[in-house]
């Protein structure tokens, strides 16, 4: 479903990622852990196609197309989803309203009717429900005055409306309690189906106790420097990057 | 400036065509024999020709004002045409005698008097180029007798009401361009609520200059007699040129006791093109007196056109516990400048005023408010509350802030927030993210900036002011 080869980008003059190369298919799950700074939201943007940084080098196929070559609004359309690290705030737009248009853009893309807001509204309150947030929230405008947990539960909302299919979580756990990390657990374990894929960045193998993932990879000074199945998480848990070759700083 | 934005507010001006009308039109310039000419085509009684004489007088000792922000070349005043009417509307009697060519023009602006005769909720009056083509739902007003008509019709069949309010509010003698105004002006639209009734439907004027070289100099009078109440609105475009035209207009507005006034402006005169040239100066005195106790005055506009905008709707709080409102959006882009802004005036006891003002400026635009809030020695308890915030689109528009306070009773109390922000690359692409297209983003974050005051706008309004505020900027708020 998506392969990156040797994937390098920079933002101004400064290379982040220095060759990535990840592999996912359809119906799996993977983490994508490593220190702060080392590049993880970067992947993470430039996926979703961020204007602000610049692939120097290396591909990215998405379903056999040219990723690269999508405009973000086009990514989003054909089903890439990020659930942001840190969600962008929207003064005076309603959370309903802003969903609803996303919704209806991505339904047109697919050549399916648009709904209408009282249509909406139905569909609404069955997602709400998923993530256990209260429907007013969706009268308030997008994440203004938002505390950080109900960001990211926003993020997940949105999530399980737009049902994506390639779902990029940056530390959507970042910042939870307990009960709302298994709310947003159980929200990505609910949309999980055969066709569709997710990656979850997190620094928690806590997550992974929830989100169990088929592989776990480490990402350190831009480049993937170690892979393994889930108990790599355990392993990173106990005895954190050093060990592992290309991850010291 | 990333490039959605930049093609976002490069779109075209959609209502830039001309009409071929056949129009009764006079010479260019302006001395007593021109007004005696304008004054004499509309039949009028002498009290008005004597007012017109006077305010053509005065003009001529007055200097135009330059304390705006604002940059322009000077107005020729001589060569300038002050009259031009449509030919074939002179004996109007119904909307079917309306030449089909205008009523063709009003379709394609979307404003359909064929169709508004028959939409329940909005009378119409609208006046083209100098004169009023048409007014709707007359006999439906005249049973809560309501008078809507034009201007020039109200002079003749009102004339008592017209000599008792007119320049009551803003004076032959008020400033340069009111002054030309009372001097030329050629029609207008005037309404009196009598006392004690709720206009059971919304008033609407639509502006439109077609003529070449024309100034557009209406005037507008409303009257809210005691207890009563109504709402207002007023819509503007013209023709793409590419030398700028005059439009000087004046409104006023009379709240007797108990009585209120709503109006709202969605003006989109044409803007000039993407290098600043041609668009209508747009110089205009609008003010309301709140005359009566517990009276109330408010203004709402969305200003999307003009390449410069002047303009500084007031409201005189004279009547104890009367209140004042000012809600409005101004958007500038490429090289259009506004300087606009409000006054409140608190004179009478426990006096109330409210002002919301949101700037948008993209392009080279320029975008300033100016405001004024004076309270006066007898004004005890008076409020105010301000709140101006300024967005900006790109890296070469401006917005500026110019508040007056001025308090001569310790009694006040005075709010006032301001905030200036960035419309943010990464508010675009988190809408984008979420399938959005970049136009769809902007228009939603600027409309959502605006929020406050398209709420003001009567719901019919509320939808046609976006689309317009997109001259560039189409989409609606959630
Ligand atoms: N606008 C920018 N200008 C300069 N450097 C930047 C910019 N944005 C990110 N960086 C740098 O890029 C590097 C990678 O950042 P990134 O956000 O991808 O890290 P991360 O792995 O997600 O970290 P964390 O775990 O803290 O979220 C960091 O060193 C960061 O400082
Ligand atoms: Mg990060």
């Amino acid at each position: 479903m998506l392969e990156i080869k040797n994937l390098h980008a920079n933002i101004g003059d400064k290379e982040i990622l220095k060759g990535i190369d990840l592999s996912v298919q359809a119906g799996e799950i993977h983490a994508v852990m490593g220190p702060n700074g080392s590049g993880k939201s970067t992947l993470a943007q430039v996926l979703a196609g961020h204007p602000a940084y610049e692939v120097t080098e290396g591909t990215v196929m998405y379903d056999g197309r040219n990723l690269l070559e999508m405009d973000p609004e086009v990514r989003a359309q054909e089903g890439i989803f990020l659930a942001f690290q840190y969600p962008i705030e929207i003064p005076g737009v309603t959370n309903a309203y802003f969903l609803r248009s996303a919704y209806n853009e991505i339904r047109k893309a697919k050549g399916m009717p648009e709904l209408d807001p009282l249509e909406f509204l139905d569909l609404m309150e069955e997602k709400t429900k998923i993530v256990e947030m209260d429907q007013a929230m969706m009268n308030r405008s997008v994440n203004t005055g938002f505390s950080g947990g109900e960001k990211k539960r926003n993020e997940i909302l949105q999530m399980a409306v737009l049902e994506p299919r390639l779902a990029i979580l940056d530390e959507t756990d970042s910042g939870l309690d307990i009960d709302a990390l298994k709310v947003v657990s159980n929200g990505v374990n609910a949309l999980r189906r055969p066709d569709n894929a997710t990656i979850v960045v997190t620094h928690y193998q806590r997550l992974l106790n929830y989100i169990v993932p088929d592989q776990v990879h480490v990402l350190a000074q831009g480049r993937i420097v170690k892979s393994g199945g889930k108990e790599l998480a355990l392993e990173l848990e106990e005895r954190g990057y050093d060990w592992i070759p290309g991850a010291a700083a | 400036m990333s490039s959605a934005i930049e093609s976002l507010v490069n779109k075209e001006y959609a209502y830039g065509f001309v009409t071929d009308v056949e129009s009764d039109t006079i010479g260019r310039g302006l001395n007593e024999d021109v007004v005696r000419l304008i004054s004499s085509k509309k039949n009028e009684p002498a009290f008005m020709l004597e007012w017109r004489l006077k305010a053509y007088r005065r003009w001529l000792t007055m200097k135009e004002p330059h304390w705006g922000n604002l940059h322009y070349e000077p107005i020729d005043y001589q060569n300038i045409i002050y009259y031009s009417a449509p030919k074939s509307v002179k004996p109007l009697q119904s909307l079917d005698e309306v030449d089909p060519e205008l009523l063709r023009a009003y379709e394609k602006l979307g404003i359909s008097l064929n169709e508004q005769k028959k939409l329940s909720g909005v009378a119409l009056d609208a006046i083209f180029d100098s004169v009023s083509v048409g007014t709707t739902m007359k006999e439906e007003l005249s049973r809560h007798g309501i008078v809507f008509c034009s201007f020039g019709e109200a002079v003749q069949s009102h004339p008592d009401l017209i000599e008792r309010y007119l320049g009551t509010v803003v004076p032959h003698s008020d400033n340069f361009y009111a002054a030309l105004n009372a001097a030329v002006f050629s029609d207008g639209s005037f309404c009196y609520i009598p006392k004690g009734v709720k206009c059971p439907m919304e008033l609407s004027t639509y502006f439109r200059i077609n003529s070449a070289d024309t100034g557009q100099f209406e005037r507008t009078l409303i009257v809210a007699d005691e207890g009563a109440s109504v709402s207002y609105l007023e819509g503007c475009t013209a023709p793409r040129r590419d030398t700028n035209q005059l439009h000087a207009a004046v409104v006023e507005l009379i709240a007797l006791d108990n009585a209120s006034i709503k109006y709202s402006t969605v003006q989109n005169w044409y803007a000039g093109d993407k290098n600043g040239v041609g668009g209508i100066y747009n110089f205009v005195t609008k003010r309301g007196k709140c005359a009566g106790v517990n009276s109330k005055i408010s203004w709402t506009q969305v200003e999307t056109g003009s390449a410069i905008t002047w303009k500084y709707p007031s409201v005189i709080l004279q009547g104890d516990n009367s209140t004042g409102e000012f809600y409005s959006v101004a958007v500038v882009n490429n090289h259009q400048q506004a300087d606009t802004g409000t006054k409140m005036i608190h004179i009478g006891k426990n006096t109330k005023s409210n002002i919301v003002s949101k700037g948008i400026s993209a392009g080279h635009g320029s975008n300033s408010y100016r405001g004024q809030v004076k309270i006066l020695p007898r004004a005890t308890n008076a409020r105010n509350y301000t709140q101006c915030d300024s967005m900006l689109i790109g890296n070469e528009c401006g917005a500026h802030t110019f508040p007056y306070i001025e308090v001569q009773n310790n009694t006040a109390t005075l709010e006032h927030e301001a905030s200036t922000s960035k419309i943010g690359e990464d508010q675009i692409f988190y809408c984008k993210q979420r399938g959005l297209s970049a136009e769809h983003a902007v228009s939603m974050i600027v409309s959502g900036f605006c929020r406050e005051v398209f709420q003001n706008l009567p719901m019919e309004f509320a939808v046609e002011a976006q689309q317009l505020l997109g001259i560039t900027l189409e989409g609606s708020v959630g």
